[in-house]
């Protein structure tokens, strides 16, 4: 057969004031995995959706299986065969893997009886999951599992997957692609999206990429190098970040036995971390999700209480200090959620600035606000990090998710702190943004801040951190220097070979 | 086909529209349900919106437009902070009555002295009872996690009950020949709240309301206070992220709320009511929950709010003596008001599309 899956010619969809596609064409073979590259804003998303049902295209057509495809909905999209893995997972925490996979089905099959298909095609896809499971106890892997299966039951001839490996340890990065080998063998084709070069290399047989809403070039990504397809991505040359030499001073930050209940039902629990920061170093924290990240940098933060003598910032125990408190004297964190946490979606840059800055900007005189003051702040944040915006006044729910994020990590950048904490500073966020951001904190540690970086993407960890260490089930690994440390060994420190030996080969 | 989109930003236009077009919305539906009730609906409209300024009697009802709108306006200022900092503060009314009584009390307690400290001590304490049983929901919501909803609106009930033995018990006149109330205030006059310009209804606590419009206006826009309260509204997390403390914000808020009703009951009990009765509460507890968001939860919003809802409260008196329309067909256009309010205020944050949603 000869035909492709999937055609696209034309497609074309624009939005007030901006064009999220603009002419895109290409085709997905079948059994051929498809990656989608492309800066965040580029239209994969808008892409996806259109192919997905969720969009209508303004011009241009697609075929499917050689015949006209219009999905008006994802019903229709799926009843078609195409399946889609979304990057945020629409999971309900407190009920069986069994109940949500019925959930999101048209006419799901007795509960019984469904256990023992997920069973099944877990087995046959290499997918360890077991459906009796409440989901609010897995792991980020495991839910992204639940997923897939979900896809798996309606046996799509097209799987759509965003970003799937943003939330994956190494090892499950291995299952996974052991799984979607499978699927090609069979002959399903899947459209992969993703920031990560490397890992597009190692599955994917053919790339398209998109940029400002156009197909600007298509590639074998098995035989052009990962810098070859980021500046086409980007459209301009990258920069590797870089600092001169790690000098550090005095401990800044120490934590001794840090331990805390979790502060919400699936939440975790931190348990004795052990850990001393100087000044000018970068220690990256990696693990898989849910792991005690988001509890450990609010225990840091000031918005979890924690015990007596626990948390010291310079000799002084802070335990009990609250959130400005600690920005008064140097401790300044930045949150993993941009939208309802580091930033108000509601709110303005401006009042948005105001949000953390207030006692170290002197925005705040007896109580009452320096609008004159924090609007300028919020300027110099834009500026500095070449936030995409029309001005402080915007909204934040108006910006993208990688401006959003250049101007919340800028604002806490530019209140000089001594002490850093960052939670997946470049998540979502295109190339050259991320660049930007890994730049603007090594640039910060130059100047002998101490940063504290959490994230889970290891290449990111790797890159700007002095030491390594990794949360597993809430205790932290003692840091290990991060120049020379292999992937394996990462692996092992993250804990990811627990319980989830790649079933591939049994059945 | 119609759909609603939601808008990047909310749209400044709308913000402004939406009071006039519920308005005119209402008087339309309005004036369809007095015609299909058999009367004049333009003559019913005049009646309400027109009559009670610049009508015949408008020398009568023009003061009462201030002296109902006085105390809605102080209650709605109140619970629009709360409002907009999602903190649900439903038992204004209680915390009114309560005013009221702690006020009446101070002032009976000096009867039949004259001086003129009994009136700012009537102050003193007529916040104060606002205050204190606007805390028993915000500490209890602080430390039990209980419902402030379910809890202040039942405080209401307690108030009433508290109010009937106070007027049949503790506080009644002695000279009453043993009818249930208090003695009249108005008539002791260190106590009485009377017109600061006579005539005209604007008594210290018409006077109080305005003030409280201006401190609340430049509390929302300019001081940190309007700021923590948006700032929990919208998202709570931020919130604490930015070193608000929610616990604490319950508490200043109830508590502001709470002082500024019983404020109200009491410029109310020592002037227009005069003396507390069993039935001295007349719902401005309740109706201010409808003038806080029919203006924005916006003081200079809620100014207009008030002094409209007073004009058809005062008007729909007139409308049932002269017209012989029921007090039910008042209240519901009194109630249409809050429904196109809410329906159209959909606007600020969704614009329609026209537009097929298929393309082939």
């Amino acid at each position: 057969m000869t035909t492709p899956l999937l055609e696209l010619s034309g497609l074309t969809k624009a939005y007030p004031g901006v064009v999220a596609n603009a002419d895109v064409s290409f085709d997905i073979a079948r059994g051929e995995v498809h990656a989608l590259l492309g800066e965040n804003g580029a239209g994969k998303s808008t892409l996806v959706k259109t192919i997905y049902g969720l969009v209508q295209p303004d011009t241009g057509q697609m075929r499917f299986k050689g015949q006209p495809f219009a999905p008006a909905e994802p019903r229709a999209a799926r009843a078609a065969g195409v399946a889609m893995v979304f990057q945020h997972f629409s999971l309900f925490d407190a009920m069986s893997v069994a109940e949500n996979v019925a959930l999101g089905m048209e006419t799901p099959p007795a509960l019984g009886r469904l256990a023992e298909q997920i069973r099944e095609v877990s087995r046959s896809y290499g997918l360890p999951l077991d459906p009796d499971r409440i989901v609010g106890d897995l792991s980020a892997g495991e839910r992204q599992r639940v997923e897939i299966v979900r896809c798996l039951l309606q046996e799509p001839r097209l799987l759509i997957m965003d970003e799937p490996t943003s939330v994956l340890t190494p090892q499950e990065v291995n299952i996974l692609f052991e799984t979607l080998r499978k699927l090609r063998a069979e002959g399903v084709s899947i459209l992969y999206i993703s920031h990560k070069l490397e890992e597009i290399r190692t599955i994917c047989d053919s790339a398209t990429i998109l940029r400002h809403g156009r197909v600007v070039g298509t590639c074998d990504p098995k035989t052009t190098a990962a810098r070859d397809m980021a500046e086409q991505m980007v459209g301009a040359t990258l920069a590797t970040p870089s600092r001169a030499g790690g000098r550090t001073g005095e401990v800044v930050l120490e934590l001794t036995g840090l331990s805390a209940p979790a502060p919400r039902a699936f939440g975790t629990a931190l348990r004795g971390i052990d850990l001393q920061l100087r000044a000018g170093e970068v220690l990256g924290i990696g693990g898989v999700a849910g792991n005690g990240q988001d509890e450990l940098a609010m225990a840091l933060s000031g918005e979890m209480a924690t015990g007596p003598g626990m948390i010291r910032l310079k000799g002084r125990e802070i335990g009990r200090e609250g959130v400005n408190a600690r920005r008064r004297m140097g401790l300044l964190c930045a949150p993993e959620e941009r939208m309802g946490h580091a930033a108000a979606p509601d709110m303005s840059l401006t009042e948005n600035a105001l949000l953390t800055a207030g006692p170290r900007e002197n925005l705040v005189h007896h109580g009452f606000l320096r609008w004159g003051r924090a609007r300028g702040f919020a300027e110099k944040v834009i500026e500095r990090f070449d936030v995409r915006t029309p001005g402080p006044g915007t909204a934040a729910r108006a910006l993208s998710g990688g401006n959003l994020q250049k101007f919340v990590i800028g604002r806490e950048i530019m209140q000089r702190p001594e002490v850093l904490v960052v939670n997946q500073p470049t998540w979502g966020v295109d190339a050259a943004a991320a660049a930007t951001i890994r730049q603007a904190l090594l640039d910060l540690a130059e100047v002998g801040a101490a940063l504290i970086v959490i994230s889970q993407d290891l290449d990111e960890l790797m890159e700007i951190s002095d030491r390594f260490a990794a949360l597993n089930g809430g205790a932290l690994s003692a840091p290990r220097p991060a120049e020379g440390l292999g992937i394996d060994e990462i692996g092992m420190m993250l804990g990811g070979a627990h319980d989830m030996a790649p079933t591939h080969g049994e059945g | 086909m119609i759909r609603l989109e939601r808008r990047p930003e909310p749209s400044r236009v709308w913000t402004f529209a939406t009071p006039f077009v519920a308005v005119a919305l209402t008087m339309l539906a309005g004036g369809l349900m007095f015609a299909l009730m058999g009367k004049d609906p333009v003559e019913a409209i005049r009646t309400i919106f027109w009559d009670p300024l610049f009508g015949d009697f408008a020398s009568y009802s023009r003061p009462q437009l201030l002296v109902k709108a006085g105390p809605l306006i102080l209650i709605a200022i109140g619970l629009s902070l709360g409002f907009r900092a999602g903190i649900w503060n439903i038992g204004a009314e209680g915390q009114y009555i309560l005013g009221a009584i702690f006020a009446a009390a101070t002032g009976l307690a000096f009867y039949p002295s004259e001086t003129w400290l009994v009136f700012p001590a009537m102050i003193v304490a007529g916040a104060l009872g606002g205050i204190l049983w606007a805390m028993i929901p915000a500490f209890l919501r602080v430390r039990f996690g209980t419902n402030e909803v379910l809890v202040s609106l039942m405080l209401v009930y307690v108030a009433e009950a508290l109010l009937a033995s106070m007027a049949l018990g503790l506080l009644r006149n002695p000279e009453g020949m043993g009818f249930p109330g208090s003695r009249n205030l108005a008539q002791y006059p260190s106590a009485a709240n009377l017109d600061l310009i006579p005539g005209t209804g604007l008594h210290w606590g018409v006077a109080l309301a305005l003030i409280t419009v201006i401190v609340g206006q430049v509390v929302m826009t300019r001081h940190q206070l309007g700021f923590r309260v948006r700032l929990a509204g919208q998202s709570p997390r931020a919130a604490v992220f930015g070193g608000v403390n929610p616990g604490w914000l319950v508490v200043v808020c109830m508590g502001i709320s709470g002082g500024l009703a019983g404020l109200a009951g009491m410029f109310e009990v020592a002037g227009p009511a005069g003396r507390l009765g069993i039935d001295f509460n007349v719902g401005y507890g309740f109706t201010a929950i409808i003038v806080a968001f029919l203006g924005r939860l916006n003081p200079i919003g809620i100014l207009l709010a008030g002094l409209l809802m007073a004009l058809t409260y005062i008007g729909g008196e007139l409308a049932q003596l002269q017209m012989n329309l029921p007090l039910a067909a008042i209240q519901m256009f009194q109630g249409m008001l809050l429904f196109f309010l809410l329906a159209i205020d959909v606007l600020t944050n969704f614009s329609f599309r026209y537009g097929r949603r298929a393309v082939a």
